[in-house]
């Protein structure tokens, strides 16, 4: 086992179920969560909040057990200084400062006061707040209150970071910057945990995703990798080349070719498959020998939505 | 002192710091501003309209015992006791409404520093606004008499003053545990308040045993002006010897005691479910 595999790095849910009296919550969930930044993805009341404040010590698993980075999530005192959580509540306790806001919860991790002055300036200015942290959230807009939840999610520099819909109610920029926040997190060999209801910004920000429906894991893995496994839904690949005709009319004497449709300029052949290795291999050899030229080949469908739509059924924008 | 004694002792410091200014100066609190100040301006009104008054009917005894029937029906059994219930039972039910308990929760801090935290914020608030309020009351009510002055700066007076401030601190550390645990324990605290109002209440009349448990018994004792009862509750009350102070003061204390560490355990195994 590698040293970025090995348990203390690791985020493990080992036959995990929550139920809240009779309403389940999530249903025996084994999971090994490695570093980097992995969305979960689900329709409300899919499990995901559940999951994510079962690996925070906010609910408690009604069987099974929970390991972050090797701490039990019912020992508060180990568990959160690793763990920074976003949660989805928008309140934040009132009267406060941005800064005061976080510099009072950083003084309960027990730093001292000037460390935890700095920590909660340099919190603030990660997130694009230093000219507002003077005044007091409560007259921040919502956007502006996610980022400084974030941002104190994210002042104690924790190894695991937990983010309940983190883009909710950003504009654009900050979405993009926060985007890159997360990436820069999750290649520093942190956890990102996050789940998010737009779907094509997950594909973006994530190296993993957790798909989950009414409770349970349905799929789990890389993006691409969680795709290929869907082996009853034709993937869908996208050629743009000069002769997209021609090469339609080679396709479909081969019986993996479920659809070729010629798409927008007439140059682009959307190809739907049942086995995309032999379409490469077929696409190699048709350009070999008749002289086509491929511009671009990429497939159409492995992105969050597409694969959310085959396993759950339901729109993902609706998460 | 150990590192780990030193992180607690700051943490519990932290969040007095962010507890002791919403408990004491909280907009939705102005009730309980309300029935600390009350007292004070109906005794100042007492001693202006009785000093203005050609032929005051008024003697040094019973502007005593004023205060001390004062003291027993409205501040123990009225004021302290609401008072604290709208501090110590808003500790963790307030944060739940308002939902900002998680916050606390994902802090690595002890559930058991979080209660001691919140409890001595508590503590502090109703003790900043009962004590000065007993004590601003008990100089006032007989300001307008001389024999009063006398009777404060060379006689008992200010023993007694002393006496009512400490039963007051101890009215609030112990109805603040009550309220403490009921707020974390209960969706809606105001059903075990309206219990222990009532036990608190009916307790005269019941027997001497069952007398023990409350809290008011023990304050009652250690009152310096004892309350005539007027009849028919003269012939009701179940009258019992006052417990002794060695015992009285330990004991709420001890009670007080059990009731925060009751407390803490339960924050301990606690979840944040804002009931959605």
């Amino acid at each position: 086992m590698s040293a970025a595999n090995s348990p203390n790095t690791l985020v493990t849910f080992a036959e995990v179920s929550r139920f809240y009296g009779e309403v389940l919550g999530v249903n025996r969930v084994s999971l090994v969560i490695p570093p980097g930044v992995t969305s979960l993805v689900g329709p409300n009341g899919s499990g995901k909040s559940t999951l994510m404040n079962l690996m925070t010590g906010l609910i408690r698993p009604t069987q099974g057990e929970i390991r972050v980075c090797g701490v039990r999530p019912d020992h508060p005192e180990q568990l959160c200084r690793l763990v920074g959580y976003c949660a989805q509540f928008e309140a934040v306790p009132k009267g406060l400062t941005g800064f005061q806001f976080i510099y009072s919860y950083l003084l309960l991790h027990g730093f001292g006061s000037e460390e935890c002055a700095r920590r909660a300036r340099e919190a603030i200015e990660r997130v694009g707040m230093s000219a507002a942290a003077g005044r007091p959230v409560a007259a921040y807009s919502k956007g502006m209150r996610q980022r400084i939840k974030l941002a104190q999610a994210m002042a104690h520099s924790p190894g695991v970071l937990v983010l309940d819909e983190p883009l909710n109610g950003l504009d654009p920029m900050a979405r993009a910057e926060t985007i890159a926040l997360f990436r820069e997190w999750g290649d520093q060999g942190r956890h990102v945990i996050l789940s998010s209801h737009i779907l094509h910004e997950v594909d973006r920000i994530s190296d993993r995703v957790i798909l989950l429906s009414q409770g349970y894991v349905v799929a789990e893995g890389e993006i691409q990798g969680v795709r290929s496994e869907v082996k009853e839904q034709p993937m869908q690949i996208l050629v743009r080349c000069d002769r997209p005709r021609d090469l339609a009319a080679r396709l479909f004497s081969h019986d993996h070719l479920v659809e070729a449709k010629i798409q927008g300029d007439g140059h682009n052949l959307l190809v739907r498959t049942t086995d995309a290795d032999r379409l490469y291999l077929l696409l190699n050899q048709v350009v070999l020998e008749t002289g086509l030229e491929i511009e671009t080949v990429a497939p159409a469908d492995d992105d969050v939505n597409s694969v959310y739509q085959y396993l759950i059924g339901a729109e993902g924008g609706t998460t | 002192m150990s590192e780990q004694t030193t992180l607690w002792r700051r943490q519990i410091a932290a969040v007095f710091r962010l507890e002791w200014r919403k408990s004491l100066l909280s907009r939705r609190g102005w009730w309980i501003y309300l029935l600390a100040a009350g007292p004070v301006v109906i005794c100042l009104l007492h001693a202006l309209l009785t000093s203005r008054s050609a032929h005051p009917r008024h003697s040094l005894g019973n502007d005593v015992l004023g205060f001390a029937t004062m003291f027993q029906l409205f501040y123990l059994r009225g004021a302290i006791f609401f008072g604290c219930m709208g501090i110590f039972a808003s500790l963790f039910r307030g944060e739940m409404l308002e939902k900002t308990l998680h916050y606390y929760y994902l802090t690595p801090l002890r559930r058991e520093s979080l209660v001691a935290g919140k409890y001595l914020a508590g503590l502090l608030a109703a003790c900043a606004l009962f004590v000065p309020s007993v004590a601003a009351s008990l100089l006032l009510i007989g300001s307008h008499d001389r024999a009063y002055s006398d009777y404060l700066w060379h006689g008992p007076g200010l023993g007694q003053l002393g006496w009512y401030m400490l039963v007051t601190v101890l009215a609030c550390i112990g109805y603040g545990a009550v309220f403490l645990a009921c707020g974390l324990l209960f969706r809606n605290p105001m059903i075990p308040a309206a219990a222990v109002y009532v036990w608190e209440n009916v307790n005269p009349f019941l027997p001497s045993l069952l007398q023990k448990i409350s809290v008011i018994s023990y304050l009652k004792g250690l009152c310096p002006v004892e309350v005539p009862l007027p009849p028919p509750l003269n012939v009701i009350v179940v009258e019992i010897d006052p417990t002794p102070v060695w015992i009285a003061v330990p004991g709420l204390l001890a009670v007080a005691a059990l009731l925060v560490a009751y407390t803490a355990i339960a924050a301990r195994h606690g979840e944040i479910s804002y009931g959605e």
